[in-house]
C-alpha cells in the first residue's frame, strides 16, 4: 500500500526487508512504501510476524534495509554509517520499549538522564533537565526511586521521560501498553497523546490493542510485510 | 566524571560478586607490594655495599679456612690498604638451642675496616683491652635484653676449648650501632677477640675464615684482588678474592633467585586475578545483554560502549590494588622493624606504586577485553529481541 507521496517527516520508498534463515530467505517487508507527515500519531497492526517491530526498527536507525530507502527529515539514514546512525538516534529519536528497559541500579533521574551524557551539557543542566521530563510524565515526586520501586505504569512513563529529554523529532514506540494492566496502560495512552497534541510529537506506536490503537490519528495495518490498508481515527 | 555514577552503579550491582573480585585483586596486589619491597630490599643491600673493599676467601669454599699468616702477607702487597680477618665461631645461646652470628676478629683492624660501626665513647678502648669483650649488635641486644656489662657463656657449635669446654666466656664490653645507609654489616652480631679464641681453642688453631681488604684506589679493585690471589697460587690454600658486592650477590643467590621467585608468585597470582576479573566482566556484560542493547539504541556509539565496560573493569582493578598496596603498606610497616634486621631498606617505593599502576591499566584491560569487544559487536535488535 502506497501511503500517500507528500514530503513526511519519514519517507520509506520500496523498503525491503529480509534475513537469511537456516539457509532460507526470510521476507519480512516487501517494497514498502510509506509517508508519515510532521505531527503525526501512527499505530501500526497486524499479527505477529506482519513486520511491525522490523519496520519500527527501521525507522529508528536500528537495523537497515535490504531495498528501498528511508529518509528522516530529508536525511538518508539508510546510508548512514553505524556511528553516524548511533549520533542521529541520540538526536532525534525517542523509544519507548513494551518492557521498559530501565537500568535498575539507576534511579529514575539517573535514567532519564542518560541520553543527556551523550550531550556535552553540563551535570546540573542535565539532571534539571531530566527532572523537568520526570515532571512532564508527572513523576516529579519519584526522582530518586529505583525502577524496582516504581510500578509498571510508573516505570512506562519514566521510559517515556526518557524517550523525550532529548526533545526528539520522532518517537518511537512498541508495545508500550503491552505489560500494563488498564489503567495504566490508559494513563500511558493519555501522555502520548498529550505529547502528539500539545507538544507535536510525531508518533509511531507498534500495538497489538484496538483500544491503543484508537488513541492514533490513523492506523496502518500491516500483513506478510506489506501495508493492507489504513484507517483513520 | 560523567560516566562514574554509571560505572559506580554497575559495579555496585551485585556487591557479593564484587566482593570476591576485589578481594582476588587485593590479594595479589598486597602480595606484589611485600614482594617487591623484599626484591627492591635485596637490590638496595647488595647495592650499598662498601665498593672500595674485597673480600678474600678459600678458593674452595667459605667453609674452609685460611692461615692467618696470611693476614701479614696481605697486607703487604701493593694496592692493599687495611686488612682485617673473620672466623666463624657458630654460636650458641642460653637454652642451647638460639643460634647467634658470632665473629672472632682482630679488633683493631676490624675497627679500622668498618669505620661505619658507631660505639658509645670508650667502648673502643675498652673492647680492644678486654682479651674477653664482646661488642653485641643492637638488634640481638634489644630481642634478648643484653646490656653492655653481661658477662655471657657463649657455646660453639663447631670448635672446643683444650680442656674440652664448648662455653667461651665474654664480657659485653658494648653495643654497637651501624652507620644510617651502612648494609655491610648488621644488628644481628657478636664480635670477640681472635687472641682469646685462637689461645684456647683446641683444634683449628692458626687459622682464620676470610679476610675483608680495603683497597687504596677503588678504581683498581679488580686488580688488586688478582694480585692478592696471585700471591698464593699453588699453594695448599688457594685463595678467591671478590668485591663485597659480588660476595654478597653470590649469598643472595644462594638464598635464591629472588627476582625469579617474585615474578613467579606475582605473575601466578596477578594471572589468577585476571581470570577472576574476566570472568566477573564477561558474567556482567551477558546478564546485562539488554541494557547494553538499551543503550545503544539510545545512541550511545559501540566505540563508547566498549570503553564503558572496558573503564568499568580498569575500575574495579584499580580499586582492588590501591586497597592491596594500601594493605601491603601497612603490613611493610607493621613487620618492617623485624625484617629490617636483615635487609635494612624494607620498604614501598614510588617505583612499586608506578609498577603497580602499570600492572593495573594492563590487568584491567586484558580481562575487561574480551567482554568489551563482545559488547561493542552486540546487535541491537538480537539483543532486545531477549528482552
Amino acid at each position: 500500500m502506497n501511503d500517500g507521496g507528500g514530503a513526511g517527516v519519514v519517507e520509506l520508498r520500496g523498503v525491503c526487508k529480509s534475513y537469511s534463515r537456516g539457509g532460507e530467505t526470510v521476507h519480512v517487508l516487501d517494497e514498502l512504501t510509506l509517508s508519515i507527515p510532521r505531527g503525526d500519531f501512527v499505530a501500526l497492526m497486524g499479527p505477529s510476524g506482519s513486520g511491525k517491530t522490523t519496520l519500527l526498527n527501521l525507522i529508528g536507525g536500528l537495523d537497515r534495509p535490504t531495498g528501498g530507502s528511508i529518509e528522516v527529515e530529508g536525511l538518508a539514514i539508510d546510508r548512514l554509517s553505524e556511528a553516524a546512525l548511533a549520533r542521529w538516534r541520540a538526536d532525534h529519536v525517542g523509544f519507548v520499549f513494551q518492557a521498559y528497559n530501565l537500568l535498575p541500579v539507576l534511579s529514575a533521574e539517573r535514567n532519564v538522564e542518560l541520553p543527556l551524557l551523550l550531550t556535552r551539557l553540563p551535570a546540573p543542566e542535565r539532571l534539571r533537565r531530566a527532572r523537568t521530563a520526570l515532571a512532564l510524565v508527572g513523576l516529579a515526586d519519584r526522582a530518586r526511586h529505583r525502577p524496582r520501586e516504581l510500578s509498571g505504569g510508573q516505570e512506562q512513563r519514566v521510559g517515556i521521560a526518557r524517550a523525550i529529554v532529548t526533545d526528539p523529532t520522532l518517537l518511537l514506540c512498541d508495545e508500550p501498553t503491552g505489560d500494563l494492566d488498564r489503567r495504566s496502560g490508559d494513563e500511558v495512552l493519555d501522555l502520548l497523546g498529550a505529547l502528539n497534541r500539545e507538544f507535536g510529537k510525531t508518533i509511531v506506536m507498534v500495538t497489538h490493542d484496538p483500544r491503543a490503537a484508537q488513541r492514533a490519528r490513523r492506523t496502518l495495518h500491516l500483513d506478510k510485510g506489506r501495508l493492507e490498508r489504513e484507517t483513520r481515527a | 566524571m560523567r560516566w562514574l555514577p554509571l560505572l559506580l552503579a554497575n559495579l555496585r550491582r551485585r556487591p557479593l560478586r564484587l566482593v570476591f573480585t576485589l578481594g582476588s585483586i587485593v590479594v595479589a596486589f598486597w602480595l606484589f607490594a611485600l614482594l617487591e619491597a623484599l626484591r627492591s630490599g635485596f637490590a638496595t643491600s647488595i647495592s650499598m655495599v662498601g665498593v672500595d673493599r674485597l673480600m678474600t676467601l678459600n678458593k674452595t669454599s667459605i667453609i674452609q679456612p685460611l692461615p692467618v699468616a696470611y693476614f701479614e702477607r696481605v697486607k703487604a702487597l701493593p694496592g692493599v690498604a687495611e686488612v682485617s680477618f673473620f672466623h666463624w665461631f657458630g654460636g650458641v645461646f642460653r637454652d642451647g638451642r638460639t643460634q647467634i652470628p658470632v665473629y672472632v676478629c682482630d679488633p683493631e683492624s676490624f675497627l679500622r675496616v668498618y669505620p661505619e660501626l658507631l660505639l658509645q665513647p670508650g667502648v673502643r678502648e675498652a673492647w680492644l683491652a678486654d682479651r674477653q669483650g664482646v661488642l653485641v649488635g643492637s638488634g640481638v641486644a634489644a630481642r634478648y635484653g643484653i646490656r653492655a656489662g653481661d658477662r655471657i657463656p657463649m657455646r660453639s657449635a663447631i670448635y672446643r676449648q683444650r680442656d674440652g669446654s664448648d662455653v667461651w666466656e665474654m664480657n659485653v664490653t658494648g653495643i654497637y650501632d651501624i652507620a644510617e645507609g651502612a648494609a655491610t654489616l648488621d644488628r644481628q652480631s657478636f664480635f670477640f677477640h681472635y687472641d682469646y679464641f685462637n689461645e684456647s681453642v683446641g683444634a683449628g688453631r692458626d687459622r682464620i675464615g676470610w679476610m675483608v681488604v680495603r683497597v687504596a684506589d677503588p678504581g683498581r679493585s679488580t686488580e688488586t684482588a688478582a694480585r692478592i690471589d696471585a700471591a698464593f697460587e699453588n699453594s695448599s690454600f688457594e685463595t678467591k678474592t671478590s668485591t663485597e658486592k659480588a660476595m654478597a650477590r653470590q649469598f643472595a643467590d644462594q638464598v635464591g633467585n629472588i627476582g625469579a621467585i617474585l615474578v613467579a608468585v606475582v605473575g601466578a597470582v596477578f594471572f589468577t586475578m585476571m581470570l577472576v576479573t574476566a570472568n566477573t566482566m564477561a558474567q556482567a556484560v551477558r546478564e546485562r545483554t539488554p541494557e547494553i542493547a538499551v543503550l545503544k539504541t539510545l545512541g550511545f556509539p559501540s566505540a563508547q560502549v566498549m570503553w564503558l565496560v572496558l573503564a568499568e573493569s580498569l575500575l574495579v582493578t584499580a580499586l582492588g590494588g590501591l586497597l592491596g598496596l594500601a594493605l601491603g603498606a601497612a603490613s611493610i610497616a607493621a613487620i618492617g622493624p623485624g625484617i629490617r634486621q636483615f635487609i635494612p631498606v624494607f620498604e614501598m617505593t614510588w617505583r612499586t606504586v608506578a609498577l603497580a599502576a602499570l600492572l593495573m591499566l594492563a590487568f584491567g584491560t586484558a580481562a575487561g577485553a574480551w567482554p568489551a569487544a563482545g559488547a561493542m559487536r552486540l546487535r541491537i535488535t538480537e539483543a532486545l529481541r531477549h528482552t
